[in-house]
């Protein structure tokens, strides 16, 4: 909201500097965005008066003008059509600074010769003096202009820019924010007074009101007026009208917004000779129903729609826009004027379905008070018949079906305490809610209590706080003390997950993975390049309205962020990338009860319940993944400039398990996204809790991948509740052990876990290390070698080389008969 | 006899001095020193002297042999620490090649700071939790005082999975981590001390200063006794925790539909430091939290008793403090994961 220092002035006065003023004003809840300052740069700018016009001798579309300024006559060449002898207009000397009306950056005016005149000065347009856009013609100014005044003291103001929350429609008004600033200032407020003089005529004997829909229109308030004369309005108001940003049309349409910017409420004038049978009528649109707005377009209304209709059809869509029909041109002489109060929400509904948000819409969708259109009638009443002349017919059209009683709401000085910590009096609590408007009574009870009626204007004041609120913001929020919370202090409670969360992230971070974090929302198209079957293994729950296609669905894998996320990065690392994100997937489900709003305790009612079935809320699923892809190592002079494989992968998932104390076994995985062959599931207790392995090839084409990629993914939640079970110490072994390393040839398709199953499964076997796996020269087709480390250990005694050497025998024997392996010469 | 040792020991001593190399040094002693030097024949054949002679023969003879020792002693030393020098010379590093480079890793900058505010946080008794990401109606408006159509919805561009606004049973993503003051609320009772960390998301068109998904931290306690002036200390002190002690912090006036009276937290600018600049939009400040008194409509919705009870809430962007704390420009950088972006971090 845009609001003139100047405009402001007639309301109150501003004895404060306005730059405080706008602090103040933000402060209290008023934020201001910008305080700009009009004709700051208007120097050598001053009024004159155009004594005469004549046209350029060499040029068709010049003119003359010569300008009085008091002191001096200046003639000056003028290319604008609207330039007329008698004018009062800013008149700028060589030496002026002004914006360059073509290129529209700031110019020192010089002496020019222009089509072989010489011209000294210049008369400006608004776009010349940085007031609009307008370039085609020259400001004309009131007639009362003095002549000879500098321009900067007759049209320089300050116009604040103020950001007004949805809570204070009033304050979408001039004279509501001069009632802040009164308030603030503790400076009375001066509100226009109106009178008019009416005609004999009643005016229901001219006009028929009848609102069809009461609850959708509280009030509809309208006066007539007859003789009136529709033309541009004044300079002053068109003045006014600029300032806050609006153009200005004629004086009807003008003085309505002039009004609406004043005091909020939006009006509308009819041409009253339009009207068939004379009858304005407030209901809803026929299904199908069609209206021409004022911008020309035809729109066909559903019965979600309020109209204000004649006897026959719609003249206008009630706060949005009027009819073609009725509009008000210059052959008009009667106009019915308008001041009515609709339902904001159906406003909202049609300016959001129509798409017609206005100045009128904005204001009536925050939901205007029910006494404010009678005031803004009789202004705009008062102001039209003195800027466009007729005559009012006698009493003004008040339907007003949705009255209520002001109610009284009590506040107490301990209230206030209670929920600011600021001690305020009861003398100063009185003075700042008069201040503002409201009518308190103490009520003389014990402890002191004050009965406040609110203000028509204020309808978001609704409860006690509302006005604590009020109190304190007037006093201002730097008043406040600041102290320490001296409540007690909850239970405290463990929060597993978190630190579970958290202790996952930095094993991996100390493993040298970065951590990324990316979108929830991803399309369809990544969600099926993940798997070689064309649809994803769960139906991910989509977005109604998404912004773009690429963000419609939300993720049911951590994959596609995280593959994108590499390809990405690949383009420009050198080296190996390790990446992981814990984050949550989301899969649909279906509950056959939704507790909604369902509160403790077991208040009937307060339940809302579903039993139908429904889709629920989605399973919101923690999952961590993990990538590696690229060079193991660092490109570096030392060594190792080997890929990153399978075994890397799984190599973290073992390593993972470990550290959280966990026994875990792999097994062939039959995961859509993985390599066949080369991906395992991960397994603890028969649980799958997750997966490793090497990208399929495909998938990785399909997101642009280069190079192997190997994965890891584990259900977070699985994860923790496995690794929940209390860690036992185990003793350090007091005896020592005795190694042994043997190299078994053994047949190709034979598994590792197939021998180490055999080894452990003998007595004081401690561990079972593969140290060497070889396959080439020396060892026969169709077979390989392992070389495994076994460490004998007893916790009772130490072993002799003997009972080692029989162990090993039988051991070998055993893996002899089951696996055919045979000890390598 | 007497002559022959001076002259056995002084040729000794000759060649002594002309070995260079330890390895010499045990041919020299065995030569000189050994079973069959001189020397050592010498001794042997003390025996056979007369008393007196073997007396002056044999006390000059050790005494040579002391000597020679205690010479080749001091030679071997001075040879092994020449030998050290020249070896440990052979084996200079060129200490300038990189060392062997150990792989970092290393958290989101989101995650740091979220780790960061949350320690601060739980260090002032509050606890943490989170909350769904999709959300009813009723949690993310209805509860908080928004109801459908009201004017307040226009500050929450909202990505809807059930497109109608009309009804609470519709689906969302969470706008906001509010609604999860209303799921703890709706548990737990008085003293509450809870923060909640997560995400929120915007029907928004993303730019430099906006994103369509992003973090926020949403603060909650209620007690009897909780006023306005706590809700003040304790941003005041997380700001300065944040930002420095120095940091100028303003608490005004503001609107949120859930709190009454409602305030807005903000520092004075880091980098103009409250001249204006483009950073804070030329008014100085730079906008952290929304804060405000729990609103006794939602306390009652939850069956808490505003007239027993009071309590605050506050809520904060977490993207925005890594932004000014490092001069990032563009919020799309953390969520686009550039290597080169997060290994600044
Ligand atoms: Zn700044």
């Amino acid at each position: 909201m845009k609001v003139s220092l100047k405009w402001l002035s007639d309301y109150v006065d501003i004895k404060i500097d306005p730059q405080k003023l706008a602090e103040k004003l933000t402060m209290a809840g008023m934020e201001v965005k910008g305080l700009q300052t009009v004709g700051n740069t208007w120097n050598n700018v001053v009024i004159g008066q155009v004594a005469a016009v004549n046209s350029h001798p060499d040029a068709d579309k010049l003119n003359l003008a010569t300008v009085n300024l008091g002191p001096q006559q200046i003639t000056v060449v003028c290319g604008a059509p609207n330039i007329s002898v008698g004018q009062k207009v800013p008149f700028a000397y060589v030496g002026a600074r002004l914006i360059d009306g073509h290129t529209g950056k700031a110019t020192l005016l010089k002496a020019t010769k222009i089509r072989g005149i010489l011209s000294e000065g210049m008369v400006c347009s608004e776009k010349e003096l940085g007031i609009s856009e307008n370039h085609e013609s020259i400001l004309v100014l009131s007639p009362e202009a003095p002549m000879g005044m500098p321009l900067a003291d007759y049209l320089g103001d300050i116009v604040f820019d103020l950001d007004i929350t949805p809570n204070r429609p009033d304050c979408l008004s001039i004279i509501g924010i001069a009632r802040e600033i009164a308030a603030l200032s503790d400076e009375p407020i001066h509100l226009p007074e109106i009178r008019y003089e009416e005609m004999e005529k009643p005016i229901d004997s001219l006009i028929s009101v009848d609102i069809i829909e009461p609850d959708l229109c509280l009030r509809y308030c309208a006066s007539l007026i007859t003789g009136i004369k529709v033309a541009s309005s004044p300079a002053w108001l068109q003045q006014r009208l600029r300032s806050y940003g609006m153009r200005p049309i004629n004086n009807v349409v003008d003085v309505s917004n002039y009004v609406m910017l004043e005091h909020g409420q939006p009006l509308h004038a009819f041409d009253y000779h339009k009207l068939e049978g004379k009858q304005i009528v407030v209901r809803r649109a026929k299904s199908g129903e069609t209206i021409i707005t004022l911008d020309g377009l035809e729109r066909t209304l559903t019965q979600d729609t309020l109209v204000i209709a004649d006897e026959e059809n719609p003249v206008a869509i009630a706060g949005l826009m009027g009819g073609l029909n009725t509009e008000v041109d210059v052959t008009t002489t009667a106009i019915l004027l308008e001041s009515a109060n609709f339902n904001r929400s159906i406003i909202r509904r049609g300016a959001n379905h129509l798409n017609l948000q206005s100045e009128a819409s904005i204001r009536f969708d925050k939901g205007l008070n029910p006494d404010l259109p009678l005031v803004a009638l009789k202004r705009a009443t008062q102001l039209l018949l003195e800027l466009a002349g007729g005559k009012a017919a006698r009493g003004i059209i008040d339907a007003y079906p949705g009255k209520t009683a002001p109610s009284a709401i009590l506040l107490s000085t301990k209230e206030i305490k209670r929920l600011s910590g600021l001690e305020v009096t009861v003398d100063e609590t009185l003075r700042i809610l008069r201040a503002l408007g409201f009518e308190c009574q103490e009520t003389g009870l014990l402890p002191p209590q004050i009965s406040v009626l609110v203000p028509y204007w204020r309808s978001d004041m609704k409860c006690t706080a509302d006005l604590v609120e009020e109190v304190i913001r007037i006093i201002g929020y730097d008043k406040i003390p600041v102290t320490r919370l001296s409540a007690s202090l909850p239970p405290q409670k463990s929060t597993p997950e978190r630190s579970f969360k958290r202790k996952l992230r930095n094993t991996l971070v100390g493993w040298g993975f970065q951590e990324i974090l990316t979108y929830s929302l991803t399309s369809m198209e990544k969600l099926q390049r993940l798997s070689l079957k064309l649809e994803p293994e769960v139906a991910p729950l989509q977005i109604a309205n998404p912004m773009t296609k690429g963000q419609e669905y939300l993720r049911t894998s951590l994959r596609a962020g995280l593959l994108t996320t590499l390809a990405n990065n690949q383009k420009h690392e050198e080296t190996g990338i390790r990446l992981f994100e814990i984050g949550k997937i989301f899969l649909p489900q279906y509950s056959s009860v939704i507790a909604v709003g369902q509160t403790r305790g077991s208040g009937e009612g307060k339940v809302k319940q579903s039993t139908q079935d429904k889709e629920g809320l989605p399973q919101e699923k923690e999952m961590l993944c993990a990538a590696l892809s690229g060079s193991r190592r660092e490109l570096s002079w030392h060594d190792n400039k080997e890929l990153f494989d399978f075994f890397d992968a799984k190599g973290v998932a073992e390593r993972l398990l470990e550290q959280l104390g966990l026994t875990s076994t792999f097994e062939p995985s039959d995961d859509e996204g993985l390599f066949p062959g080369r991906s395992a599931d991960v397994i603890i207790g028969g649980d799958k809790v997750g997966v490793v392995g090497k990208l399929h090839s495909k998938v990785a084409q399909d997101f642009e991948l280069s190079g192997p990629v190997c994965l890891i993914e584990v259900d977070v939640e699985k994860l923790m509740n496995k690794a929940s079970g209390a860690k036992r110490y185990q003793p350090i072994p007091r005896f020592p052990s005795i190694t042994r390393d043997i190299a078994l040839v053994i047949n190709e398709q034979v598994t590792f876990q197939q021998a180490e199953d055999i080894i452990l499964s003998f007595p004081l076997v401690e561990k079972a290390t593969l140290f060497d796996l070889y396959t080439g020269e020396q060892i026969p087709e169709g077979k390989k070698s392992f070389a495994i480390r076994i460490i004998y250990q007893s916790p009772k005694r130490t072993l002799t080389e003997r009972e080692v050497d029989k162990i090993q025998q039988q051991m070998l024997a055993g893996l002899h008969r089951e696996l055919g392996a045979t000890l390598r010469g | 006899m007497l002559k022959q040792l001076e002259e056995l020991q002084l040729e000794a001593l000759n060649e002594l001095g002309q070995v260079s190399e330890l390895k010499e040094l045990e041919s020299w002693r065995v030569r000189c020193l050994g079973k069959r030097s001189k020397l050592t024949q010498v001794l042997r054949s003390l025996a056979s002297l007369p008393l007196e002679e073997r007396k002056k023969v044999g006390a000059l003879a050790n005494a040579t042999k002391v000597s020679l020792e205690s010479s080749l002693a001091e030679k071997k030393k001075f040879l092994e620490e020449d030998h050290l020098a020249s070896f440990l010379g052979r084996e200079r590093l060129d200490i300038t090649l990189p060392g062997q480079p150990i792989p970092a890793g290393r958290l989101h900058p989101v995650t740091q700071t979220l780790e960061e505010i949350c320690s601060i946080f739980t260090s002032m008794g509050f606890q943490v939790a989170e909350g769904p990401d999709v959300e009813w109606d009723y949690y993310n408006f209805e509860a908080l005082n928004i109801p459908p159509q009201h004017p307040a919805r226009d500050m929450f561009a909202t990505l809807w999975i059930d497109y109608e606004e009309t009804t609470e049973q519709a689906r969302l993503l969470r706008t906001h981590t509010s609604p999860m003051q209303i799921r703890v609320m709706e548990k737990e009772r008085p003293p509450i001390r809870m923060i909640v960390p997560g995400r929120v998301y915007r029907y928004e068109a993303t730019d430099a200063t906006h994103e369509s998904m992003f973090y926020q931290v949403e603060g909650l306690a209620i007690d009897t006794n909780i006023t306005l002036a706590d809700l003040k200390g304790i941003l005041f002190e997380f700001c300065h925790c944040l930002f420095g002690e120095e940091r100028k912090v303003r608490f005004r006036c503001d609107y949120f539909p859930f709190v009454e009276p409602g305030a807005e937290i903000a520092i004075e600018c880091l980098s103009c430091h409250g001249a204006g600049c483009r950073l804070c939009s030329y008014s100085g400040w730079l906008e952290i939290l929304g804060a405000g008194m729990v609103h006794p409509d939602v306390l009652r919705r939850v069956e808490i008793d505003p007239e027993v009870y009071s309590g605050f809430a506050f809520g904060m962007g977490v993207e925005r403090i890594p932004m000014l704390r490092y001069g990032i420009d563009d919020i799309r950088l953390f969520y686009g994961n550039d290597l080169r972006f997060l290994k600044q971090f």
